[in-house]
């Protein structure tokens, strides 16, 4: 097999697609339909990641990858899990008001951890639900089930109650202690959240939560880029894997006169120049390495690291310019940028497979490196294992790329269209004549 | 073995205090006798009460200056000149510790000593104080009274027993440290900024509950100076006003520092157990606790306005916010107005200052003048500093004012860098489709005097367009500021202004 650095774009993506959609197939528990966070020993389900796999199997129908009958199984599984799951909201159960703990054990389907109900997370399994839903609309009893699975599973999350009767969406909940005492403060991955509880016939949020949310934001000149500020790079990412952003626009975009989709291009220039200034110094730092987001990292416990007086982070969001920055990328932010910045994206991607080519086992990326902290064999820290956010994030976006599927099928969801209607987004594929022709 | 640390503050009786002491409460002062009616009264004598003094003794008007404890106020005594003074001593470890950041060698053995370190907050708060000391009021023609002061009625009041009348009255009596309500706490004991300053022995482990600008500012330069200080926030973020950036800035910094920070974080319960102070803390739902030597506290600070019968002068007020005044300071009593602490949500020593000299010109001159006009920074003396002058941004979303934020991270300075003191930003946020600047926040090690010039731009109306053009010596820090107007400036090279200019070029 040629190496992958050497292949041809077309047919480099197609190998990186391919091996992120195998994660899902490979790791799945088959008596549930769940998927783990990571690839590693005894990872507990993250519910995100099931929702990356939800979206994932429809598409890997259309590539062959999947038969379709496999495909519907493989999601009735999890869908049938979610319906029939403990909803009591006890410190065992699965869920509350619709909503799940953010991980889950794999097997029991019980919370662990003493994770949080997560607010952004189940909106991003719901999000794959309704991807499911939105694919397959055969007739056969077992694609009929499906959506109305997803139906039910969408209209019983309140996400009224989501909000605690404050002006935005809690960022989640705890059986322990109730709702956690923040809320979304900036622009962040929320947009989809906020679109799915604003959709919703039955439980929607008040209609001022979207800008009680948006008035938080920061516009922000930046390196000479105009943007809406966020600092990790999945922030500019998430949503957009559903969610075709080019053209339509809330009230912010239209008075700032830029859209979420250049917003999310101007985001990796940014992550560029922070780079190319490298204010930390650190190794492999260059217009051609970057990709500082939401990733695993070493941390100071970690015995074979050798920490020179330098903080490490572990698990962090890590952004620009203000930091956490402890000389950690992520190579699959890098790629999840494809659709905004193609060029950009593969040439940074191309030199970080051409320098540590470790990076890439299973034809999957891990999901971090710091090539800082590089050990008595001069080779980088390389997060082991594979994350299951990062395969999902990567193959949606590769896939957006390469044929804007996503994009094209999810305005044929009726939810998310009304959702980001009242969120007050308009023109576009939203605009009245646009829409009589997107489907269901 | 050493002896456990004595956790009863006496203040220390020295030279420096006894120079003090004479200067800002002297004990064998008189209180002159009142020869008529006062064209002012100033009740309070901290930084609000001591400017309008002298402001109006410079307009030679009869004026009178009462205060219940010492001259200066919290800021000389309690606030601002010790903790600064403080907090210089601990940089100066910082810096020694990180010696190998700037290629010097590692000092050796570096050792606090902590006796040392407060005999020089001790001596320079002295210093300073003799600056305002009493005699040198009274020589100025200010009659000054100490004592225990009450309202009589509309236009009169009471310096232990002995009655004054007055035009016009300023209530400046400031506040004091808010202590929360925590089971256990009392009995325990504590440290506030009263008392904090008045340890000679250092406290091997310090809890900081509260994260405001104070509480920040102590918990790093403890930290610094040896303490082993674990910081209790029930936010988010630190400094709940300031921006989210700059607060985790702050965060980061303090984490560097190996304070350990427990954000979200509340103390539910304190108990004495051999000696040690034992906290129980609460995050959602993980329970902890610590052992310390000593608590810091005082989160928050509550306006000083009970005993002054100021239901006898019509004057109305509320516990938690103060003094009710209007935007030229006025109370309920026209004759009365209030000024500083006691009645802004915005306590810092400059706004006193300032709001106390508008109470002047507005209450003698006849004047009009209106606080929400004056441009005001303020600054929290944390390393890095973080300043900060007008809007927030979410202010200004909420007032619905279309708003842009040039953003100058410090690592494009050179001279950050020469300094290896990248951390921090300079952020200029400007009325969205102009070059007027609303607000800043600046985070550096120089934040507080970076943001000066800001301000004088704010006041003096000058734009970035104006501010790009402004040269300033290179290499400073302050290059960001020019840095920021520069970026504003290519903003305006619009791809239709570039082809123009392109054509023309071309002729």
């Amino acid at each position: 097999m040629s190496t992958p650095s050497a292949l041809p774009d077309d047919a480099l993506l197609e190998r990186l697609q391919r091996g992120a959609f195998d994660y899902f197939v490979q790791t799945m528990n088959p008596r549930n339909g769940l998927v783990p966070d990571t690839s590693r020993d005894n990872s507990p389900v993250s519910i995100a990641v099931v929702g990356f796999a939800l979206s994932a199997y429809p598409v890997a129908v259309e590539r062959g990858w999947m038969e379709r009958a496999e495909a519907v199984r493989r999601s009735l599984l999890a869908l049938r899990f979610f319906r029939d799951s403990d909803q009591s909201g006890s410190p065992t159960a699965t869920g509350y008001n619709g909503f799940y703990y953010h991980f889950l054990d794999i097997h029991s389907g019980a919370r662990v951890w003493q994770s949080e109900l997560s607010m952004i997370d189940s909106s991003l399994l719901i999000a794959g639900m309704l991807t499911a839903a939105t694919c397959f609309t055969g007739d056969g009893a077992e694609e009929s089930e499906l959506r109305e699975l997803v139906d039910l599973l969408y209209r019983r999350v309140d996400w009224c109650w989501s909000q605690d009767g404050s002006g935005t969406i809690r960022q989640g909940w705890k059986p322990e202690s109730g709702f956690l005492h923040y809320g979304w403060e900036g622009y962040s991955e929320a947009i989809v959240l906020y679109a799915l509880a604003l959709g919703s016939p039955t439980h929607p949020i008040s209609a001022d939560c979207y800008p009680a949310w948006t008035a938080t934001y920061q516009w922000e000149n930046l390196y000479d880029q105009d943007f809406l500020y966020a600092g990790p790079l999945f922030v500019h990412q998430f949503s957009q894997a559903w969610v075709d952003f080019r053209g339509i626009r809330d009230r912010f975009m239209r008075e700032k006169q830029s859209d979420y989709f250049e917003n999310s291009r101007r985001a990796v220039l940014v992550q560029r120049k922070y780079a190319q200034l490298n204010p930390h110094e650190f190794i492999g730092y260059d217009e051609n390495g970057w990709g500082l987001s939401a990733c695993d990292g070493p941390s100071d416990e970690q015995p074979q690291v050798q920490n020179e007086r330098r903080r490490l982070f572990g698990y962090a969001a890590r952004g620009v310019p203000y930091g956490p920055d402890d000389g950690t990328l992520s190579p699959p932010a890098v790629l999840a940028s494809l659709p905004f910045a193609p060029d950009l994206s593969l040439m940074a991607l191309r030199n970080m497979l051409m320098r540590y080519p470790q990076l890439l086992s299973h034809d999957r990326l891990s999901t971090s490196f710091n090539a800082t902290l590089a050990g008595s064999d001069g080779q980088p820290w390389i997060s082991p294992g594979h994350y299951g956010l990062d395969q999902g994030i990567v193959f949606m976006m590769i896939e957006n790329h390469r044929s804007e599927r996503y994009w094209r099928l999810m305005r044929g969801c009726a939810y998310l269209r009304d959702g980001l209607r009242r969120a007050g987004f308009s023109e576009g594929w939203l605009a009245p004549c646009a829409a009589q022709g997107a489907g269901q | 073995m050493k002896p456990r640390f004595d956790a009863t503050v006496h203040t220390p009786e020295d030279v420096f205090e006894r120079q003090r002491l004479a200067a800002v409460h002297p004990q064998a002062w008189n209180n002159p006798q009142p020869s008529g009616r006062y064209q002012l009264v100033i009740v309070g004598a901290g930084p609000a009460g001591l400017a309008a003094a002298e402001e109006a003794a410079a307009l030679g008007t009869r004026v009178a200056l009462i205060e219940r404890h010492l001259i200066g106020g919290t800021c000389f005594n309690t606030g601002c000149v010790p903790s600064k003074t403080l907090i210089r001593t601990a940089n100066a470890y910082a810096e020694m510790r990180e010696a190998a950041r700037y290629g010097a060698q590692l000092p050796a053995d570096i050792r606090v000593d902590f006796a040392a370190v407060m005999a020089r907050v001790r001596r320079i708060r002295s210093h300073l104080t003799c600056t305002t000391s009493v005699r040198r009021l009274a020589a100025s023609g200010v009659d000054v009274f100490f004592g225990q002061m009450r309202f009589e009625g509309v236009d009169s009041l009471s310096v232990n027993g002995q009655v004054l009348q007055f035009d016009k009255a300023l209530v400046a009596t400031g506040a004091r440290p808010h202590i929360p309500d925590l089971p256990g706490l009392r009995q325990a004991g504590f440290l506030t900024n009263a008392s904090v300053f008045d340890l000679t022995d250092l406290p091997p482990r310090l809890l900081v509950i509260g994260g405001g600008p104070l509480g920040c500012e102590l918990a790093q330069a403890f930290q610094r100076l040896g303490s082993k200080v674990t910081i209790v926030q029930d936010l988010p973020l630190f400094l709940g006003h300031e921006e989210r950036d700059a607060a985790q800035t702050l965060s980061d910094a303090f984490a560097r520092d190996g304070i350990e920070v427990r954000l979200n974080t509340q103390a539910t319960v304190v108990r004495l157990e051999a000696g040690e102070k034992v906290v129980d803390l609460v995050s959602a739902d993980y329970r902890s606790t610590i052992k310390v030597d000593a608590i810091l506290t005082g989160v928050g600070r509550r306006p000083n306005v009970q005993g002054l019968a100021l239901e006898a002068a019509g004057v109305d007020y509320d516990e938690g916010s103060g003094i009710a005044v209007d935007d030229q300071l006025r109370t309920s009593n026209p004759r009365i107005y209030a000024a500083g602490d006691v009645c802004l949500a915005g306590k810092y020593t400059d706004i006193a200052e300032e709001s106390a000299r508008i109470v002047v010109r507005n209450a003698l001159l006849g004047g009009r003048e209106r606080l929400s006009e004056r441009v005001v920074p303020w600054c929290t003396y944390t390393d890095p500093e973080i300043a900060h002058v007008g809007l927030y941004v979410r202010e200004a979303n909420a007032r619905g004012i279309p708003i842009k934020t040039f953003t100058v991270p410090l690592h494009e300075i050179d001279r950050t860098i020469t300094d290896s003191e990248e951390i921090g930003f300079v952020k200029i946020h400007i009325r969205d489709g102009s070059d007027t600047i609303l607000g800043a926040t600046i985070v550096s090690r120089h934040a507080g005097d970076m943001i000066n010039e800001i301000t004088l731009a704010m006041v003096a109306g000058i734009g970035l367009r104006t501010l790009a053009k402004v040269i300033h010596a290179y290499p400073t820090k302050t290059e960001a500021i020019r840095e920021a107007a520069m970026a504003y400036n290519r903003t305006r090279l619009t791809p239709r202004v570039l082809a123009r200019l392109h054509r023309w070029l071309a002729r």
